[in-house]
């Protein structure tokens, strides 16, 4: 009850004062466990690193500079296996994530008691393991290499792409599903026609957007063995090769600035 | 044509929207159907093709009860019965005349529709019913492009080229100015006299129903209270419709309207 009834008429406060009392207490709290927090981790801290920190900075940038400009010959054809992989690993999981995301949805799911929940597990089992992980598993299981990478890119998008699309499948407009329906039209037509254009959109967004982010995601998978532009990265890394760790860094820089562009450009065309 | 026996809809939450309807719509009649919000005047509508289903009594279209039909002799149904809608209801992002041809989706397969190979008599029949409501020059626009009043007579052609015994019209102008309110009511109830089509028009502007149609069917609480011609709509029926209102400036208003049509 913020209005409060004094001699001068009622005044009106954001809280009570109970309400700020308990606010204030857990600020202090608050404050408190962060200034405790702060000196475990300087106690558990060796000091002497990070007061090194700097010169061993600045040691390995005089090593990595200049980068070993030559070495980008032999960089062309990870950094295609990259975004390949990037690519196809989007494209495979916009193709499974379709039909995952419309048994997901409220509003459009066969059974909301068994078909639903199922769905909703396929969307959280590959969303919550990152695609580093599924790309260990998967060499494991078919060998290293670009399939590999490939995999373990579709995997970990399906259900980031599905729980997108069913988000923006259960905010359609009803009434134009509604019209549609009234027409005789089919379950599928209803689909094609009701839902489908105002989805469409999203859709759009959803897979330049996953794309960009499997361009990053797929630089790194080489450090486990599942082919592209990590390779040479984790080689050099390994030998010490710091001239072409520089280049390579640049490289995939320029890669991720490259898809950035493309994806902004795509979203702009759509919206 | 129409008859509608017994006709109740109970929502799980037990709210009664309808309470056994008997209505009774002739080959051809158009009808307004008023009443206050929450009356149930779009549950009724709804509930005739089904797009809400009832929990009670029988919707006979031609001797046949839509409410025992199985999924397609429903949708068989459906195409006998346009809807038009409030919002219009157009689907934004196709052209006019991707909705204007939306409407014959009952009667082609579902690839012909998704590559829009329509025949070609229902692109002609399209391009007529654009012409008979003056949006010819608007056939390859984007539907969000439109004003309302276009909008909406683009939702008439999709209603039309169903080749409807019978249009279910909710709330045609609740979102439109008072000039393109009464443009849309005349177009409808033209367009119904041409084809010989029964509507049944749902519409909170009482004054507006009773300049155009000939029947009015006042709705309350889900139970019919008042059936008869336009004039029978005295201030002490508007009360029993919709409660207590100095009803006599809407009244007047009319006549005054009418007034104006005489003149125009």
């Amino acid at each position: 009850m913020p209005v409060l009834e004094t001699d001068a008429g009622p005044i009106w406060r954001r809280r009570t004062p109970k309400q700020a009392l308990v606010r204030w207490f857990g600020w202090l709290v608050g404050l408190a466990v962060f200034l405790f927090c702060w000196q475990r981790i300087s106690d558990a801290t060796t000091w002497f690193f990070v007061w090194d920190a700097p010169r061993i900075a600045g040691d390995i940038w005089d090593r990595a500079t200049p980068p070993r400009w030559e070495y980008i010959a032999r960089l062309g054809r990870p950094i295609w296996d990259t975004i390949n992989i990037a690519t196809l690993g989007t494209l495979i999981a916009l193709v499974l994530a379709v039909p995952v995301a419309f048994l997901a949805a409220r509003n459009t799911t066969p059974s909301a008691l068994i078909v639903r929940p199922v769905a909703l597990l396929i969307i959280v089992a590959t969303r919550s393991i990152n695609s580093l992980i599924w790309a260990l598993l998967l060499i494991a299981i078919i060998g290293p290499g670009v399939f590999a990478g490939v995999v373990a890119i579709a995997i970990r998008s399906i259900g980031f792409c599905a729980k997108l699309l069913y988000e923006a499948i259960e905010e359609i407009d009803r009434t134009q599903v509604e019209a549609i329906t009234a027409t005789g039209a089919s379950r599928w037509q209803v689909m094609a026609y009701g839902i489908v254009p105002q989805i469409a959109p999203a859709f759009a967004g959803i897979a330049v957007f996953r794309w960009d982010i499997n361009i990053r995601e797929s630089t790194v998978l080489g450090l486990v063995g599942a082919g592209g532009i990590g390779l040479q990265l984790q080689g050099s890394l390994n030998t010490l090769a710091w001239p072409q760790v520089s280049l390579i860094l640049l490289v995939i820089l320029a890669a991720v600035v490259i898809s950035e562009w493309v994806s902004a450009k795509v979203r702009g065309a759509i919206i | 044509m129409l008859d509608l026996q017994g006709l109740t809809k109970t929502y799980k939450t037990g709210d009664q929207a309808l309470k056994g309807i008997d209505l009774t719509v002739p080959s051809g009649q158009v009808l307004a159907l008023i009443g206050p919000s929450g009356a149930g005047k779009s549950t009724m509508i709804r509930c005739i093709n089904r797009l809400v289903e009832p929990t009670g009594g029988a919707v006979m279209l031609d001797g046949t009860d839509l409410t025992k039909l199985g999924s397609g002799a429903l949708r068989k149904a459906r195409r006998e019965m346009g809807m038009i809608f409030q919002e219009y209801a157009l689907v934004e992002r196709l052209t006019v005349m991707e909705n204007v041809l939306s409407g014959r989706l009952g009667y082609v397969g579902f690839w012909r529709s998704f590559l829009r190979r329509y025949p070609q008599s229902d692109v002609d029949e399209a391009f007529r019913l654009l012409d008979r409501v003056g949006l010819l020059h608007m056939a390859d626009k984007r539907a969000d492009e439109l004003s309302g009043g276009q909008r909406q007579r683009v939702g008439i052609c999709r209603a039309l080229i169903q080749d409807p015994k019978l249009l279910l019209v909710d709330e045609p102008t609740a979102s439109l100015d008072p000039k393109t309110s009464r443009q849309i009511m005349r177009l409808i109830c033209e367009l119904c006299a041409e084809r010989g089509l029964a509507a049944i028009i749902n519409i909170h502007d009482v004054a507006l129903a009773q300049m155009f149609v000939p029947r009015v069917v006042g709705l309350r609480f889900g139970e019919i209270v008042f059936d008869g011609p336009p004039e029978g709509l005295t201030p002490d029926r508007l009360t029993e419709i919709y409660g207590e209102e100095d009803w006599e400036a809407t009244i007047e208003a009319v006549d005054e309207d009418d007034a104006v049509e005489a003149v125009a």
